[in-house]
Parts: structure tokens; sequence; C-alpha cells
């Protein structure tokens, strides 16, 4: 059964002041309520005014879909009753959006490129924010922080072209990183995206589900709708057009029965603001090096596999840095960035933004130097990390090195190990001598152990083999 | 022509509650208004001339927000900060 699934995603435009007014969009760690003024408050008489720099991201968003501009585009206002809208209304665009027409490449399922077709992109206002205390469902009233009303979102819709979960997902990450390439959005804020998503499977009635606020949320929610659906179906039950809330939590969707059976909205031009014409400043703007261009870049440049290409290019941050350290070695670079720092990062939810790149191209270059084994600066980077974690001053990988005597192993020290351990196990060399070669790996891992890994081990196996067969114990 | 049932209908979707009377009240009014718009219509060569103001923007520059206690001043209820309102999901 096919299933078919468009999506319609809310960004959080990374402006300095909300859509209509000149409060400050910095409000994530502040009191609730202070980020507010009578023209994001609603008060009666306060007129809006449009941000240029908002107009702006999103026509180079459309310019980089690939869209056709409306030579004139407007705002209208939706008018519903919710404590979230302190209007009344919102400011959103209607039937005359900023742009129409556009594409995204992503990947499908059997690894194939495929065209997502973009319906529109629009601007309007994000509603404020409600807090349920105590859990949403025994919360007796609604607080409500109006420091999010107003903030710009661009809203970008889909045609129903994407057939499962996981494309439906890596549509996402790719729309993120172009817009992340274009500096118009910072996915790391919490709350920055938002998706609604319609989901059919063929020949049946399609549901839309609200409420997510995730990358992996959207897979989640598509998937629990893809196996409702086919049991329902199976049992012969019809697919009921509704609207349905995913509960992130519980990774399940509920039927939000009634709560909006007043579909409408009464749409009609905001008499307060005036239209826009601006398909003229398209022409105008330069659009940065796309992922997908960089990553052609990368190959060609650096030498690199597409996988890590792909991987160093997925997230612009991740590209800026991986260029600020090639110089050490672009090999090395695109392993280390690629197949361990991001994990690392990543295990510890941390972004790439804390790390300082200098001090991992010095990491690199005790690497390349043969100072460390990889064993070793895979220790040396953890404690950097936790370092940055933690907010504390950042060490140089030298200094860290030296701290926890973590350079490779050498000279006297060495020998004297591997004396110790040999003398320790005369079991296990006996064993070597009569022919068992497996004695000698349980040898040298116990050097290994000693040095706490500052040994490379093929060269202790060489050490050790030599050390048993010349001499006498 | 409008009815009593588009008149609840609106006043639904306004959040108000109107009585019999008003019912009545208003769907009187909001015809007689409609017909002035009728008349208003088919008046030959009033078309609407067509504003060319557009693009008004702001720089995208910070300015003050209000201060918290004013902001909630006209609220009838607060907790923390926020406005407390009934319960919605």
């Amino acid at each position: 059964m096919t299933v078919i699934v468009g999506l319609e995603v809310h960004v959080q435009l990374n402006t300095r002041t909300k859509l209509f007014c000149g409060c400050s969009t910095d409000y994530r760690d502040d009191e609730p309520n202070t980020h507010v003024c009578p023209v994001c408050l609603g008060l009666p008489g306060a007129l809006p005014r449009i941000n240029r720099t908002a107009v702006e991201y999103g026509l180079r968003v459309a310019k980089a879909l690939d869209m056709d501009v409306l030579e004139e585009s407007e705002f209208a206002r939706k008018n519903y009753f919710y404590p979230d809208l302190p209007k009344g209304f919102q400011i959103t665009q209607y039937d005359r959006p900023l742009a129409i027409n556009g594409t995204i490449e992503i990947e499908d399922d059997a690894g194939r490129e495929k065209e997502v077709r973009i319906t529109r992109v629009h601007l309007e206002e994000d509603p404020g924010r409600l807090v349920h205390r105590g859990g949403g469902d025994r919360a007796r009233y609604s607080l409500v922080d109006y420091n999010r009303s107003g903030i710009p979102l661009l809203e970008i819709v889909t045609e129903p072209d994407l057939r499962s979960p996981q494309e439906a997902r890596r549509f996402l990450v790719k729309l993120r990183s172009i817009l992340e390439y274009l500096g118009v959005f910072d996915g790391e804020r919490e709350g920055a995206l938002r998706v609604d998503a319609n989901i059919s499977l063929e020949g049946h009635d399609r549901v839309e589900v609200k409420n997510i606020s995730s990358y992996r949320g959207v897979e989640k929610a598509l998937t629990f709708e893809v196996t409702r659906q086919k049991n329902l179906i199976r049992r012969g039950v019809p697919i009921v057009r509704e609207t349905r809330h995913f509960q992130e939590a519980r990774g399940i969707t509920t039927s939000s029965r009634g709560k909006e059976e007043e579909h409408d909205y009464r749409y009609f031009p905001e008499p307060d603001l005036r239209p826009l014409r601006v398909a003229d400043w398209v022409a105008g703007i330069e659009l940065p090096e796309l992922p997908a261009a960089r990553k052609n870049r990368f190959m060609e440049q650096y030498g690199i596999s597409l996988i890590h290409a792909r991987t160093l290019t997925g997230d612009v941050k991740v590209a800026d840095f991986y260029e600020k350290v090639a110089h050490v070695d672009p090999l090395l670079a695109a392993t280390w960035v690629a197949d361990t720092l991001l994990g690392e990062l990543n295990y510890r939810s941390m972004s790439i933004a804390k790390v300082p790149p200098d001090h991992f191209a010095d990491l690199l270059s005790l690497i390349k130097q043969d100072v460390v084994t990889d064993r070793a600066a895979v220790q040396i980077l953890r404690v950097m990390l936790d370092r940055c974690a933690a907010g504390e001053a950042p060490e140089s990988p030298e200094a860290i090195m030296e701290r926890l005597n973590l350079g490779k192993a050498a000279g006297g020290e060495f020998t004297a190990i591997v004396r110790a351990v040999i003398e320790a196990h005369p079991q296990a060399v006996e064993d070597y001598r009569s022919g068992k070669k497996g004695a000698l790996n349980y040898l040298v891992g116990q050097v290994m152990k000693e040095t706490r890994g500052r040994a490379d081990p093929r060269e202790l196996g060489r050490i050790v083999t030599e050390y048993i067969e010349t001499s006498e114990v | 022509m409008v009815s009593e049932t588009d008149i609840e209908h609106i006043a639904r979707l306004a959040d108000i509650g109107i009585t019999p009377e008003e019912l009545a009240e208003f769907t009187s009014q909001f015809n007689a208004i409609l017909e002035y718009f009728d008349i208003l219509d088919r008046v030959q060569g009033a078309e609407t001339p067509t504003p060319e103001l557009s693009n008004v923007f702001r720089e995208d520059e910070v300015r003050p927000s209000l201060p918290q206690e004013s902001v909630l001043k006209n609220a009838g209820s607060t907790e923390d900060g926020y406005i407390k309102a009934p319960r919605v999901m």
C-alpha cells in the first residue's frame, strides 16, 4: 500500500526582531512576557510594520528552492480565538503567498535522487507559547507567554510527494541543511521548527497530524500513523478524515475530535499592511554555496570519499569546522571529524560550535606525527570535549597528553612494561613457544592495558615477539 | 439576504452570546447594511482606485519592549509573569 505524505513546515527565521515590531527575538532564556509591545500584544490602535530582513530571508529561501516569486503578494488575517493569539487573528499570507513552485532534491528509500515539489512558501507571525504546569493532561488552566508572539515564521508547504516516514525525515534534514547554509535559520534553538503532516494510504482518506516539533518526531508520528491506518483498513474500518495530535512523549497520535469544528477562518487582506512587490529583488540575491555544491567541491578539493563529503557538508557548521582543520591532512581530518568527533558530540548532545578548531587541528597534528596512538587521541579528544561541555577553559591537546601521560610509550619505560608482563605470565609465554600463536595477542593485550593504550598494537606485537624469542624467561 | 442561522454562526465565530431578541434585531440590521452596499455596487463608474503604495518596511533593529508589569496590567489573572487563561490544549 503506497504511503502518501505532504508536509507543512514552520521555521522561525533568525532575524533580530519580530515580523511586525521591534521586539527582540532573543527570548529563550528570559522571563515570560518581557519581549512584547503594543503591536505583538495586539493592543487597540497598534500598527504592524513589516521587517525588511524577514522578507529578504524568505526570498533567499525562494531563490534557493528555485521558486517563482509573486509579482505582488500580500498579508491576510486568519481569524480564530485561542489564548496564544492576542489579537484574535494571526497575520499570515493566504491566496497571494511570497513564492510558489519550487523543488528540493532528496534520496528516496532506495538511495535514488528524487525531487520533492514545494507548493509555496509564505511569511506569518508565530503565536505565543502556552505552558501547562503539572503536565498537559492535569493542568487546570493555561499560562500564556507572548515572547514568541510575532516571531517571523516561514511556512514551507510540499506537494504530497513523500512516500515513507523515512523520506519525510530525510526531507526535513535536507531542508534544515539548506536553511542553515542560507543563514536564515538556526535549528539548534528549541522550538525553531514545527511540522504538520498530511498522510494517507493510497485510495483512502487523509489524516492531518499536528504538533510535531522535531526531526525524529516526524518519522515517529508518521510511522505510528501508517501502522494505525493499515490496521484499520485490514479490519475494514474506514479512515476518517480528521486532525490528530502527536503526543511526542508517548510516540502516538490522538484524535482531536470536534475541537476544530469551525474551520471558518474568514481570511481577508490585512488592512493595516501594504502589499509586497519584491519579485525584482531576487536577481540581486547572492546565494552562498549550498550543500550539494559544497559536497562536490570537498571531494574534488580534498580528495575525500563521497560518504565523508556527504557527512561533512550536511551541517554548515560541521563543513566550516572541517575546512578550518583540513590543512593538517585532509583525509585524516575527514576521518576524525566525520567518524570520531561527530559521534562524540552526538553522545554529549553537544554542538560543534563549542569545539575550538585550532585545538582539534593540534590533535590531528599529534596523530599525524605519530606522537599519540589513535586510542590515546580519542581519550584526549574526550577530555577536550568534556571540558568544553562543562564550560571550562579549553586545554591544548599537548597539555592534556602530558598531564595524563598519554604520549606514545617509548624507550626504557616501554621495555620495562614488556618485561614485567612477560615475567608475570609464564604460562602464556610457554603456550606461545609451544606454537599457540593466540597467546601473543593475550600478552600484547596485557601490555596495552599497562600502557593505557599509548602503544601501537602492531609495533607492540613485534617487540613482544622479539623479546620472547631472545630472552630466557 | 442573511438568515438568522447565518447570524448565529457569525456570533459563534466571534465568540459572543446573543439573545433571541438580539438575533432578530441583528439579522435585520445586517440585511439593511448589505442592501446599502448593493446600491453602492450598482453605481456606474465608481471603481475603487488601486493605491500604488507597496513595500512599506522597517529595518531589523531592536526597540525596547514594555516592562513586564505593564504587559500584565490588562490581564485578568496572572501567575509568575504568565497570563492565566482557561485551559486549552
